[in-house]
């Protein structure tokens, strides 16, 4: 579904963000990106949807080969559906119309349908009933909740997590996951980058650990995060699970 | 002693009300072009292309450094002797390119005070940079743009004052006539003043009931 061959991405100054990385994700499967912070894992997923662009590598992502010079992006994006750590909804339109605006201007649907569309995502994601509620007036779990359902709304084939998490209060991180649970189990090809371990563990079939923008070891989640293999990814693992007791569901940065 | 003579003021309403349509109409036609020209340059300046980009912040800054009288002097008696140019237009250009290039900072700025995840959201959604623009960033842009805007648009009012200097019989021109025949420079040129203050405060309310109803959460 989605293959990614020998990607690198340099930044100004001639540092990597990225490097030599060779990662595929089959389709249906739950591919968690672990690693420290300044690792590269926001810049790889970003590469996937063409937000940062390539120094050297390909990306094919359902049989469309991805180079950056010649690559129709805007076709690219809308089979892959992306939520961001700060969720970026549209301020000035309400929870409905964040979902309706992108169908009615890129896939063209006509209002009706997508209004159809959105209410009936909204009502999937636990929000039915606040369809007109500007982003001001939603919780942090409530507006994640909102822009998964906007990225849903194009019908990606992929979706893309960057740390849907990190910044939302403890009591809202649960439900965030548990509506990417919900995706997971109806076998949503999706990558996620997110330290939480248990939705890692339970939720993803594969997970890789990510250093320096190298990628270092990968394998079945559950075996990643509790028998790593690697030191560098052993010492991680032992740095964010050691984390007091009864605060299931933390983030961790 | 200075003697008032308010009395000689009223003969001369019909021309002052003349020039004082004379001023609103320049005014309201260089504000529709520069606002054209500023939010195409604006823009520009924020698009992803160069030479383009370049070839924008070559025109602002252009235009911000030199004096509006003399942009007026080269497109009236200047570009004027090869193109006859009536002092409306010749005003109407001159005013236009000079708070464009304003406008087109004020535009810039909008659009650059918006999070940039607006737009990675609007391009991860599948929108052109064309499209998010359109729909996601410029609507939060304007908004924020208005009070700018306005104080631009209330400079662009009075500096039309300066189009009396290529002939066109505005309310400075007016003023300085009616003022040559009279004497008596304050009756003339409060009453002058009077006209300016009333059009720019209507100018401000004007904006500020706009930004009342752009307003949401």
């Amino acid at each position: 579904m989605v293959e990614i061959r020998g990607v690198s991405r340099r930044f100004p100054g001639g540092h990597f963000g990225v490097r030599g990385v060779t990662l595929d994700v089959h389709k249906g499967e739950t591919l968690v990106i672990m690693g420290p912070s300044g690792s590269g894992k926001s810049t790889l997923l970003r590469c996937v949807n063409g937000l940062e662009t390539l120094d050297e590598g390909e990306i094919i992502i359902d049989g469309m080969r991805v180079n950056h010079d010649t690559t129709d992006w805007n076709k690219v994006r809308e089979e892959v559906g992306m939520v961001f750590q700060g969720f970026h909804l549209f301020p000035n339109r309400t929870a409905l119309m964040n979902l309706v605006l992108p169908q009615t201007v890129v896939r063209k649907r006509p209002v009706a349908e997508a209004e159809r569309n959105a209410r009936t995502l909204l009502d999937r994601v636990g929000l039915a009933g606040k369809e007109s509620r500007y982003p001001s007036e939603l919780s942090g779990g409530e507006k994640q909740r909102v822009a998964i359902a906007r990225a849903l709304a194009m019908n990606p084939k992929i979706m893309l997590f960057d740390e849907p998490t990190s910044a939302l209060d403890p009591e809202m991180i649960l439900e965030v996951l548990e509506v990417m649970r919900g995706l997971a189990r109806e076998g949503m090809t999706m990558l996620v980058v997110t330290h939480e371990i248990g939705f890692a563990r339970e939720a993803a079939q594969r997970a890789v650990f990510l250093d320096e923008g190298v990628l270092v070891e990968a394998g079945p989640a559950k075996e990643l995060i509790d028998h790593p293999e690697t030191s560098r990814c052993r010492a991680f693992m032992q740095r964010i699970l050691r984390r007091p007791e009864g605060e299931e569901g933390k983030a961790w940065t | 002693m200075y003697t008032w003579h308010w009395e000689q003021i009223p003969q001369y309403f019909p021309l002052i009300a003349a020039a004082t349509r004379r001023t609103i109409e320049i005014s309201l036609v260089s504000i529709v072009f520069a606002i054209a020209i500023g939010a195409v340059a604006g823009l520009l300046r924020v698009q992803p292309l160069k030479p383009l980009r370049f070839l924008a912040a070559a025109y602002v800054e252009l235009l911000r450094n030199i004096p509006l009288m003399l942009v007026l002097y080269l497109i009236y008696f200047g570009m004027g002797a090869f193109w006859p140019i009536s002092p409306f237009w010749a005003s109407v250009v001159g005013l236009s390119i000079f708070e464009g290039a304003y406008v087109a900072e004020i535009v810039r700025a909008g659009i650059q005070s918006v999070d940039r995840g607006q737009m990675e959201a609007a391009r991860s959604l599948g929108m052109s940079w064309l499209q998010g623009m359109r729909h996601v960033i410029v609507p939060q842009a304007v908004r924020r743009s208005l009070p700018p805007l306005t104080g631009q648009f209330v400079s662009l009012v009075k500096d039309s004052s300066l189009a009396s200097l290529v002939s066109y019989e505005e309310l400075m021109l007016v003023g300085r006539q009616i003022n040559s025949r009279i004497f008596s420079p304050f009756e003339v040129f409060l009453t002058i003043g009077a006209l300016y203050f009333v059009i720019c405060l209507a100018l401000s309310l004007l904006s500020r009931w706009m930004e009342a109803r752009l307003v949401g959460p």
